[in-house]
């Protein structure tokens, strides 16, 4: 078990920074997520924790120690690739045992802890069997248990799952969390899969072009957003944003939007350059009675939920999220969204979202 | 699919076949069938159409003939060593130039030239090098000292055989590195990022994954390169002609076909020669395992 740090880690493959001044301190038993979207770094920066990839600059720390010279293998961490990398010529059984082969340790010794952790994946009866002979998720059971089986004090998780269908996907999410509460070991798993950075994380690291957008548990990532990326990124369907000016029209000082939006202007705050709502926080009324007006474009049945399609004038379209499906009737005719105040993000023209009171009821809500 | 649809399908495919099925009857059935139908006869090459059956008389006497043994002997001599030290520098090369080091690409393009080069260019630029008064080897040695007269490379019997060997390696080497190096590039990168976190010592991840998992594409390289070899008759023939110290059995059946006009004879050794490449290719495809090494 350990706690792991970086402290302004960069990486520059030639003049290409991939890697940009990332700071960060993973508690020893924590679950840590990096999400972000694909190029955004986030399997450099767990390759940078593992010793795959030296860091250009800054510091490493792994239990207190600084390792950034120190090579992978004498870290005291496992690696679990999306890939799986199982070794192909050999049985299930050397291939989670390999790495203990060279440590010194007794063939029946080996045996019984390959046994062991075999037993604890539901892959025993496979042993004997080659890497081709299993499917995916067989597959990457092995791979875990090749982790787990030299006990290391930190697991890193490079998309373990991607390459499995949803349904095994669910499951082998639900086992990697149960193997968490286990262990209590630390753990750092990267995704782009924003639903499984939420349900897995004690702690999510937002990143985007090499940066850290955000750090924060997965409520705080949701209801308190630093900016614009971490707002549209968490969160599915995606945040509705549309833009805005500060102005004035018949109601008075405001916000003004397109579609004859308009919100009081919050006192003493920068005049914010766009607005972003959630689709479950929309609600349908008819046209003329909301905050503004939109043309209903489609509607997707999901069953127990519907997704309604709006069309702004001037603007973009925005998602609705509904439990019951609006009225056929309505498509493709004129209806009004609403939404409360609360409920409203404002970011400014930088993208950093512009902190208003009511975050405080928020920050509450989130703690609790 | 119905079964007018299967039939259609079916004649479209004899169709697109029929090109191929045409040049391979005149290019190879035709010729093949000629040599095979001649070697149970006595016909001389100035006129074929002069003989009689003799059975299996001309296979009986190249197999009694001791030179044809001697061939046979200089072939596997010439074949394995060859091949194995192309085997073993080949990996040895190729390794190193899929590391990233600089000049990789340079690297790689300067490595083929010697295998662009014809055999019969290379064997004379080698022969000149090596020639015993005038070579620019024999010069070297005698300034650096290591030996006092120039050595008669290919004109002394005990050395000639090494000299083939040597210009052989020099130029396919190459190709061996080729191959090699393809196979290493289709290996998983995580693959070996996983034995890296796991701790394997570099010559363990070299035995027990590199090479296991190469086995499939150095394979394929030592079946070509073998093939290559049992029937070499350029390199040979152009540095020693009919010396019978590198004699290969190509040399030999060519010798019985041209020089002694045997065609009947002749054609009798071409099929040895056939039978020969033919068993040799059993054997390692059977001891390389390369029917069962494709899948992974």
């Amino acid at each position: 078990m350990a706690s792991v740090s970086m402290e302004s880690v960069s990486k520059n493959f030639g003049t290409h920074k991939v890697i940009q001044d990332v700071n960060l301190a993973i508690k020893d038993g924590e679950f840590v997520v990096f999400v972000g979207p694909s190029g955004c770094g986030k399997s450099t920066l767990l390759r940078i924790v593992a010793g795959l990839i030296s860091a250009s600059s800054g510091t490493v720390r792994i239990g207190g120690d600084d390792v950034t010279d120190v090579p992978a293998a004498k870290r005291g961490v496992a690696f679990v690739f999306q890939s799986y990398a199982l070794y192909p010529h050999m049985t299930v059984a050397r291939n989670i045992g390999f790495a203990l082969e060279t440590m010194g340790i007794k063939r029946d010794a080996i045996a019984r802890k390959v046994e062991t952790v075999a037993r604890m994946l539901k892959v025993d009866h496979l042993l004997q069997r080659r890497p081709r002979e299993l499917s995916g998720g067989q597959r990457q059971r092995v791979a875990i248990g090749r982790a787990l089986v030299r006990q290391p004090d930190i697991f890193l998780f490079d998309e373990p799952l991607s390459n499995l269908d949803a349904d095994l996907r669910m499951e082998m999410r639900m086992e990697i969390a149960r193997l968490h509460e286990d262990l209590r070991t630390t753990m750092i798993y990267v995704t782009h899969d924003q639903s499984e950075a939420m349900t897995l994380a004690d702690r999510i690291v937002v990143l985007n072009h090499g940066r850290v957008e955000q750090i924060g548990t997965p409520s705080e990532l949701y209801h308190r957003p630093d900016n614009r990326f971490v707002a549209g990124f968490i969160g599915s369907p995606r945040m509705n944003f549309l833009p805005v000016k500060a102005g004035a029209d018949d109601r008075g000082e405001g916000v003004l939007g397109p579609g004859g939006l308009w919100l009081p202007r919050v006192a003493n705050l920068a005049a914010p350059a766009e607005i972003g709502v959630r689709p479950e926080a929309l609600r349908i009324l008819p046209a003329g009675t909301g905050r503004f007006d939109c043309v209903l474009e489609r509607v997707e049945d999901l069953g127990h939920e519907h997704f309604a399609y709006c069309r702004i004038a001037g603007g973009p379209i925005w998602v609705i999220r509904l439990a019951a499906s609006p009225e056929q009737s309505l498509i493709g005719k004129a209806v009004a969204l609403s939404f409360e105040d609360h409920s409203i993000f404002f970011f400014a023209a930088d993208g950093e979202r512009i902190a208003v009171p009511s975050d405080k009821t928020d920050a509450r809500r989130a703690i609790r | 699919m119905s079964a007018r649809l299967a039939r259609r399908d079916h004649r479209a495919a004899w169709f697109f076949l029929l090109p191929v099925i045409a040049a391979m009857l005149v290019v190879a059935v035709w010729p093949l069938g000629r040599t095979f139908f001649f070697a149970f006869t006595d016909a001389y090459l100035d006129d074929p159409s002069v003989y009689t059956m003799v059975g299996l008389a001309n296979f009986l006497e190249v197999f009694n003939d001791p030179s044809w043994w001697l061939a046979v002997r200089n072939t596997l001599v010439f074949t394995v060593i060859s091949v194995s030290i192309e085997t073993v520098l080949g990996l040895a090369i190729a390794l190193l130039i899929n590391d990233a080091i600089p000049g990789r690409g340079l690297a790689r393009a300067a490595i083929l030239v010697p295998w662009a080069i014809p055999v019969v260019v290379a064997t004379k630029i080698w022969e000149w090098m090596l020639n015993d008064q005038f070579g620019v080897i024999n010069k070297v040695l005698i300034e650096l000292g290591l030996i006092d007269h120039g050595v008669a490379w290919t004109a002394s019997g005990s050395l000639i055989m090494g000299v083939v060997i040597f210009i052989d390696v020099w130029m396919t080497t190459p190709f061996m590195v080729l191959l090699i190096l393809a196979g290493l590039q289709m290996l998983s990168h995580e693959i070996f990022e996983a034995a890296a976190v796991d701790g394997i010592p570099a010559w363990k991840r070299f035995w027990s994954i590199t090479l296991p998992m190469l086995r499939p594409a150095i394979g394929v390289a030592v079946l070509f390169r073998s093939l290559d070899a049992l029937r070499m008759f350029d390199l040979s023939y152009v540095l020693a002609g009919s010396n019978e110290k590198v004699m290969t059995v190509s040399i030999y059946a060519r010798d019985r076909l041209i020089s002694f006009q045997e065609l009947g004879v002749g054609s009798a050794a071409s099929t040895w020669v056939f039978l020969l490449v033919a068993l040799v290719a059993i054997i390692l495809i059977g001891a390389l395992r390369l029917d069962k090494a494709a899948g992974h």
